[in-house]
């Protein structure tokens, strides 16, 4: 009798975590799926019907003006070739500085980690009108290198490199300088393959936060032919495409934008985890 | 010999020197110059009134000292209005996505930790998937999702309630709250909040609560941050042991007295690291404000991160613009330094 009791008790609670868990599952998810829906809906369509997820009928007529009608075509290049450089850059050398802070002894270590520490509290946001006038002052304003240049390093990659590298043990290391290896050498060729984990990391956090970097291109440049893809598609919504709400024409734009970082999360998802928690760790 | 020796060790700590500051060189070149050089230039320039026409450093550039400083505090006029416009919205956006997006992220990481539930790694990845989108693509979204003709007052529709016209509402919900009580009438406040006020703005300004309109951007954020501060949680969660947990229920604890006296306490540092994260990236909020309503209707979305974009980008006030990001700095230096605080005094 007492064994029924809490038969039912865990079935109910079972239930209850199951209508909980779908609840917020469509909470999070349904707008993505009216985001789906809605690109391929015509405009009267789209307004009619927002929350049906079936286009009826069924037009492209909205992916179709994207890349007629709009630069996403340019913007998408730009934003592969800037992610790329960026995410190349701070591989290697947020993982040398890393090293070097974890295992190198050399002057000014301890002070140099603080000081890397104290940047990765900088709130980024006031740093906005700053980068402008260093970009302007230097001469870089409004090209490919004012778009690159200041963010291909970041103290957060330093931070986890360092991390990483001193959790692993040195003996290998030792060994391969016993053989006469130099720094570098054992740097390239036996430390760097051994952090593949950790470079995964932070390819992936790397891609993800370069992919959406918004605010950096918004100070960083103002030539149209500069654009990554969510500086076009702000300014596609803040009305630079004239009549109407256009909405399956915006939402499929955003869907193109969400569809990279989309495909690496489905792939990585427990990079993306560690990723997160090694966020934490730093606070 | 031992001569020979301590120069060799000598030379090889110096070559281990020269290393290490090669290594880190280019992380250096870049974080000075981008980072520090910048905040020194951005100090230099808040106290001039450039225009942004030529280099701030000129001899023809005005300097005024603190005054772009004082006059977002002590002189009436447009620009404290919109200084402490954008501070009152900021804060009532603060101190709702706050506790909204640690509840849910605790609450959420309680259910996906629960070991009778299957599909967890599914729902995981269902609440984290915001999280990882960029801003302004999901800022589109949500702009055709609360569209006067979009799917949430579609949805109300259903349950038989309008839909405000939510990006183009500024009444504030407090203000609504406050009528819907009967206490005060919207269209004619009480005499006594609107004729005084500290800073330039009237009691009844400050009380306002955040805008219909803002509130949907407080449901963006806390949409899309959940997720990440779910995941920390999660792994909090799941170091602690097993063993603790039945020990206390052996002891006669019901789930709420494992809840209260072991889950809690094993995990407020997770608590109060998502708690300080929180505090810190709300106050920077500009993304989604710049995507979905730069600052409007009314100024009722404004914040100082973008009143400050504003300010120097469109108004070419850049002397007053980094005033303002250098105020905003303080607010956070001043709000983490007081999180730490408390944190240091609880674990003692």
């Amino acid at each position: 009798m007492a064994r029924d009791n809490t038969g039912g008790r865990t079935l109910a609670s079972r239930f209850l975590g199951y209508s909980v868990l779908i609840f917020f599952a469509l909470v999070f998810l349904y707008p993505f799926v009216i985001q789906i829906g809605n690109s391929f809906k015509t405009e009267p369509d789209a307004a009619a019907n927002p929350l049906s997820p079936i286009p009826d009928p069924i037009s492209t007529g909205g992916y179709e003006r994207v890349f007629i009608d709009t630069d996403l075509p340019l913007w998408l290049g730009n934003s592969l070739v800037i992610t790329i450089v960026v995410t190349l850059g701070r591989l290697l050398l947020d993982s040398m500085a890393g090293y070097a802070l974890a295992r190198l002894r050399f002057r000014g270590r301890a002070g140099l980690f603080s000081a890397i520490l104290a940047i990765m509290a900088v709130p980024g946001v006031v740093l906005f009108i700053p980068k402008f006038l260093v970009l302007n002052q230097v001469g870089i304003y409004n090209s490919y290198t004012a778009l690159i240049l200041p963010v291909i390093v970041d103290a957060a990659g330093v931070f986890i490199m360092k991390q990483f590298f001193e959790s692993i043990p040195v003996s290998v290391e030792e060994a391969a300088r016993i053989d006469g290896a130099g720094v570098f050498r054992t740097f390239w060729s036996v430390v760097l393959p051994m952090a593949r984990p950790a470079l995964i990391t932070l390819t992936i956090i790397s891609f993800q936060g370069t992919w959406n970097e918004f605010p950096h291109s918004l100070v960083a440049v103002q030539n149209p032919a500069l654009f990554t893809l969510p500086r076009g598609l702000a300014d596609l919504v803040s009305g630079s495409l004239g009549v109407g709400t256009q909405y399956p024409l915006k939402l499929g734009a955003a869907l193109l934008a969400t569809i990279p970082v989309a495909v690496i999360f489905v792939i990585f998802q427990r990079y993306f985890v560690r990723g997160a928690n090694e966020g934490s760790d730093k606070g | 010999m031992a001569v020979a020796a301590s120069r060799r060790g000598i030379s090889s700590r110096a070559r281990e020197n020269l290393a290490g500051w090669l290594f880190v060189a280019p992380v250096v070149v870049i974080l000075s110059v981008f980072m520090l050089l910048p905040i020194l230039m951005a100090l230099w320039v808040s106290m001039t009134d450039w225009n942004g026409q030529g280099s701030p450093f000129k001899a023809s550039v005005p300097f005024v000292g603190a005054e772009n400083y004082t006059r977002l505090f002590t002189e009436d006029g447009l620009t404290r209005q919109d200084f402490m416009t954008s501070l009152r919205n900021n804060v009532y956006y603060v101190i709702i996505v706050v506790p909204c997006q640690t509840l849910l992220a605790l609450g959420l990481a309680m259910i996906v930790n629960n070991r009778l539930l299957r599909g967890k790694s599914f729902f995981r990845a269902a609440f984290f998937f915001p999280s990882v989108t960029s801003s302004v693509a999901i800022s589109v979204v949500f702009l055709f999702v609360f569209a006067n003709s979009g799917a949430v007052n579609s949805l109300l529709s259903v349950f038989g309630i309008d839909g405000p016209q939510w990006f183009s509402d500024s009444r504030g919900t407090l203000h609504l709250l406050l009528s819907g009580l009967g206490l005060v009438d919207v269209d004619a406040p009480p005499a006594a909040l609107l004729a005084t006020g500290p800073f330039g703005l009237s009691w009844w300004d400050w009380l306002s609560g955040p805008s219909v309109a803002m509130t949907t951007i407080i449901m963006l954020v806390v949409w899309t941050t959940s997720g990440t501060f779910m995941l920390m949680f999660l792994a909090a969660l799941q170091d602690i042991p097993v063993t603790l947990e039945e020990a206390a229920k052996l002891d006669g604890a019901g789930n709420r007295g494992v809840f209260r006296y072991v889950t809690l306490p094993m995990l407020k540092p997770t608590l109060f690291l998502v708690l300080t994260l929180g505090l810190i990236s709300t106050w920077q909020v500009f993304d989604q404000i710049y995507v979905m309503s730069q600052g409007n209707p009314a100024k009722t979305t404004l914040t100082p991160a973008f009143l400050s974009y504003q300010t120097a980008f469109r108004s070419f006030e850049y002397g007053s613009g980094t005033a303002i990001s250098f105020v905003l700095f303080a607010i956070i230096v001043v709000l983490t330094l007081i999180q730490r605080w408390v944190m240091r005094d609880r674990k003692v």
